[in-house]
């Protein structure tokens, strides 16, 4: 595939395929995993919990994957080539972008502990599906909102869309790009449709 | 004669190679791999990031899963 040659970027604008499909995949399972939480507070079903819990837990995975690939991708386009990335750190942790992404990924990581952290059953459900959705809500302005309110390194800091804006993604990219999209999330799905099926046979186990 | 040719030869030879190396030297750009045919490397690694990731994430849950079924054959 044909790629438009960009000069701060070169070749490695081909991780839009990989770095930013992982947020989007993120952001769609945490987008379930609340639609699950909501679930659950009208039915009070353990299933939706479960459900839940395992959607966040992926969003999560891929999360830090996206992070992980962000942090390879910075290191050779926004650090300076003549100094180690390490040097050029106190810059590029300045970006309201990452700081964003890493309180959110933080809050979803209390989820984790506080659902840990409680032994009865329906209580941990509940109380976990009512941080689930303030957790969601705390997506918005730290990843959405704020990152592009400043200016930043990072595409779509102030003016607008990182990657779904039609000025700044080459048509020729976006036909590789939103099948990469589809394509991550339904691994994304995959993976929790396992852990979901191993989770309520277990569920099943223990109630028996 | 032919002996002396040979040897010059071989050693202007040489020494073209060790200016080669010289200049090669000069230029300044570091991390040389990664930087190379346009960054592609960066891409890869990227991918084998996510890879990794995902694989040892998903052998956790295979581990998990035979660790379930060994209990179940015990019971």
């Amino acid at each position: 595939m044909d790629v438009p040659r960009l000069p701060a970027l070169s070749e490695t604008i081909r991780n839009l395929y990989f770095h930013v499909c992982m947020w989007f995949c993120m952001m769609i399972l945490f987008t379930v995993s609340v639609v699950y939480a909501v679930r659950y507070l009208r039915t009070n079903k353990l299933a939706d919990d479960i459900y839940s819990r395992q959607y966040a837990t992926v969003g999560i995975v891929f999360g830090v994957l996206g992070y992980a690939t962000g942090a390879i991708w910075m290191s050779y386009t926004w650090a300076d080539p003549n100094n180690s990335s390490f040097q050029s750190f106190n810059a590029v942790a300045r970006e309201p972008k990452l700081i964003g992404a890493a309180i959110a990924l933080l809050i979803y990581f209390a989820y984790m502990v506080l659902r840990d952290s409680i032994s009865d059953m329906d209580k941990r459900a509940r109380i976990t599906a009512v941080y689930n959705i303030f957790a969601y809500a705390l997506l918005f302005p730290t990843i959405w909102i704020i990152p592009r309110l400043l200016p930043s390194l990072h595409p779509g800091g102030e003016n607008g869309n990182p990657a779904l804006d039609t000025n700044d993604i080459d048509s020729r990219m976006r036909l590789v790009f939103y099948p990469a999209v589809i394509g991550w999330t339904l691994l994304g799905v995959w993976i929790t449709t396992l852990k979901i099926r191993l989770n309520l046979i277990k569920e099943k186990t223990l109630l028996q | 004669m032919r002996m002396i040719k040979t040897l010059s030869l071989f050693f202007t030879a040489l020494f073209s190679t060790a200016l080669l190396y010289a200049q090669d030297e000069e230029k300044v750009d570091m991390a040389d791999t990664m930087r190379s045919n346009g960054r592609i490397y960066v891409v890869v690694a990227v991918v084998v990031v996510i890879l990794i990731g995902l694989i040892l994430y998903l052998v956790r849950l295979d581990r998990k899963i035979s660790r379930m079924e060994r209990e179940k054959e015990s019971k």
